[in-house]
């Protein structure tokens, strides 16, 4: 898994609540049987009108706000539990989430690709919206180690949560996997208890 | 200690459990199929890893095949290649597989229970948000990504931490035209799309208890779509004998030491959940969705909310659904044309939405303007629907019944609405696109979709059935 420690990158801001994970990416785009390529059509009928052409008034499109960072509104990643939502997040160049609230598996979906989901209140969304439509190239600094967020103009700066494992395996790039198949003799054990 | 339900399943499957990690949480069946697979079972070749258990593990192929003429090659080249890929992935790791043709083919989420794979107190899971319909029996059922399809084929495990626990009460009597499909779409208008997030919930109360095994399901079925990972339900009588001779049920001495145990599965008494809410019956009408998430729901018979009514940071995502949609705060929705009726999905493919449909719409024609599908959840239920001489009934009516599939739930094989379009559909998301590009859906119960296939347009389905009752 991609290891990640600290990032400072422009965003790019994507201010509606509740999107789902058929908007980040439309079931009829799951047809393929690798994890690669799904950036393509990453919020596919927002960012294309129904000939492809580009819909130009989309923030993917505007060529003003490229960057590593994906702010979202509230209940980001609700719905289905696709696995290539985070994949095709992943794909399309971003390394890190924020919105002030996910659910629940897509977060784990997203931490278990090393794409970091980080969750700040309502009122520092509201900053960084705020900020990024005054000025578009407005960059975030987003330190796992410390678990903070610094949006690098104001320094004004959000703590985040992580789960202590979790934080782990991001910063040395290992996944559960690793972690559960060194205690498989466990696994034997229980299932010979019961 | 006293213990809820969720908690005594849950410790009953910890293999590990040490602080500041995830629990290792052992899970006893893995339920499988064509579009979540196929990059786990990569992610095993790479790793030069087996499955652990392929005997736990069930497969089949629903989210992507077609509803008509099923035998045939699939046209689709690359949902082709999806099931096939399938095939030879069940066929290289051992797994059994209920694939096109087969007499146990179905959604996945509606195999489980009926071949007598899901039980209570049991751990299942899926790649599959819907997971949670298993949930109905009284088991720890949800759904999971790619990843983890991944860790439960290397280890039957999966790290997991701990959820909270949430209680939803429903008491009292449920009125004429109010099924579990209500019940569960009104639920999630009062508490959001996302407000039963980190939670695992227990249905409870008296509402609950009436209910048929088949309702059960349509409740913990939607529980994802208030954000929670799980809904489950103490297993009574009504699960028992629901259970009781189904294919790989146990039986015998079995059944006797199974049901000994299911019987001790219940929240205790003094058993603290960190959250409880409680819902009258009464309360509750037949519901529609008016919106572009599964919360934005109202009584058939009320007006759409205005979008001044609405917080004021939440104006501008409610009012760009509305625009989505078409229509216009403050007016009813009552009486709208509509040009689908989907009747399917895991939430509402079963026999007895198939029977509830047949029995209202009998002697009675779709409207002309209207494409009706319904799409049975398993073959099984296609097969039984013919026995029971449904397929005539719903012929006579211009309704078409197709084979089984998730189908128009997310229109991921050719069963698409037009954009533009509205459709009444029984499944369980109402989002931007899902069941085609630019298509809109109104969820509703099997029943209130019929009612609108006949009138052509949103319909209050107690209206017409007091006409049955006054003819």
């Amino acid at each position: 898994m991609k290891k990640f420690e600290k990032l400072t990158s422009a965003i790019v801001p994507l201010n509606i609540e509740n999107i789902d994970t058929d908007q980040i990416i439309p079931a009829r785009f799951l047809k393929a049987t690798t994890r690669e390529g799904f950036g393509e059509n990453l919020f596919r009928d927002w960012r294309y009108n129904g000939d492809n052409t580009l819909k130009t008034d989309f923030v993917l499109n505007n060529p003003e706000f490229k960057g590593q960072i994906l702010v979202a509104g509230k209940n980001f990643g609700c719905g289905s539990s696709r696995e290539h939502a985070a994949w095709a997040i992943q794909d399309a160049g971003f390394d890190v989430v924020i919105s002030s609230f996910f659910a629940d598996i897509f977060k784990g979906n997203a931490l278990n690709n090393g794409l970091l989901p980080i969750q700040v209140s309502d009122e520092f969304l509201a900053k960084i919206f705020t900020k990024v439509g005054q000025s578009h190239g407005t960059q975030l600094t987003v330190d796992l180690e410390n678990q903070t967020v610094t949006i690098a103009d104001t320094g004004d700066q959000a703590e985040f949560e992580i789960n202590a494992y979790k934080k782990s395996c991001l910063i040395n790039g290992y996944d559960d996997i690793d972690f559960i198949l060194n205690q498989k003799h466990l696994i034997e054990e229980f299932e010979q208890a019961r | 200690m006293s213990k809820t339900l969720v908690e005594k399943i849950w410790d009953a499957h910890v293999v590990k459990s040490e602080v500041g990690f995830p629990d290792i949480l052992y899970i006893d069946t893995h339920l499988i199929h064509e579009v979540t697979s196929p990059q786990a079972f990569d992610g095993l070749r790479k790793r030069g890893l087996p499955v652990f258990r392929p005997q736990q593990t069930v497969a089949t192929a629903d989210h992507n095949v077609p509803t008509l003429n099923q035998l045939l090659p699939i046209k689709e080249e690359l949902s082709r290649y999806q099931v096939d890929m399938l095939t030879k992935n069940c066929a290289e790791f051992g797994i059994e597989l209920y694939g096109l043709g087969h007499p146990f083919q179905g959604i996945v989420h509606v195999i489980g229970p009926e071949l007598g794979i899901t039980l209570p107190g049991k751990t299942m899971v899926c790649g599959d948000s819907h997971t949670s319909t298993h949930g109905a029996f009284g088991a720890i059922a949800f759904g999971i990504g790619t990843s983890q399809v991944e860790q439960v084929f290397a280890t039957q495990c999966l790290l997991q931490q701990k959820p909270k626990t949430m209680k939803i009460e429903v008491n009292g009597e449920l009125g004429t035209g109010v099924t579990a499909k209500d019940i569960i779409l009104y639920i999630i208008s009062k508490i959001s799309a996302a407000g039963g997030t980190g939670y695992f919930i227990e249905y409870a109360g008296s509402t609950i208890e009436a209910l048929s095994m088949e309702s059960r399901m349509t409740i913990c079925n939607m529980s994802i779509e208030m954000g929670a990972r799980g809904g489950l339900i103490a297993p009574d009588q009504i699960t028992f004998d629901y259970i009781k001779g189904r294919e790989f049920a146990p039986a015998g001495a079995q059944w006797e030491e199974s049901l000994a145990y299911w019987k001790t599965l219940y929240s205790d008494a003094d058993a603290k959940f960190d959250s409880v809410l409680s819902f009258n019956a009464e309360d509750i009408t037949p519901m529609i969705t008016y919106g572009t998430n599964p919360g934005m729901g109202m009584g058939i018979a009320e007006h759409i909310p205005a979008t001044a009514d609405q917080v004021s940071s939440e104006q501008a995502s409610f009012q760009k659904a509305l625009d989505y949609m078409g229509i216009t705060g403050d007016t009813e929705l009552v009486g709208k044309p509509i040009d689908y009726v989907f009747i399917g999905s895991c939430t509402n493919s079963r026999m007895e939405d198939l029977r509830e449909v047949a029995e209202f719409v009998k002697g009675r024609q779709k409207a002309e303007n209207v494409t009706v599908w319904i799409v049975p959840g398993s073959k099984q239920i296609e097969q039984q629907a013919i026995a029971e001489g449904l397929d005539k009934i719903f012929e006579a009516a211009g309704f078409q019944l197709r084979e089984p599939g998730c189908s128009a739930c997310l229109g991921m094989n050719e069963d698409k609405i037009p954009a533009g379009k509205y459709c009444v559909s029984t499944s369980n998301r109402n989002f931007e696109g899902r069941q085609g590009p630019d298509s809109r859906t109104f969820l509703a119960s099997p029943l209130t979709a019929a009612a609108a296939a006949i009138t052509g347009k949103v319909t209050d389905v107690r209206t017409l059935l007091k006409d049955t009752v006054n003819h």
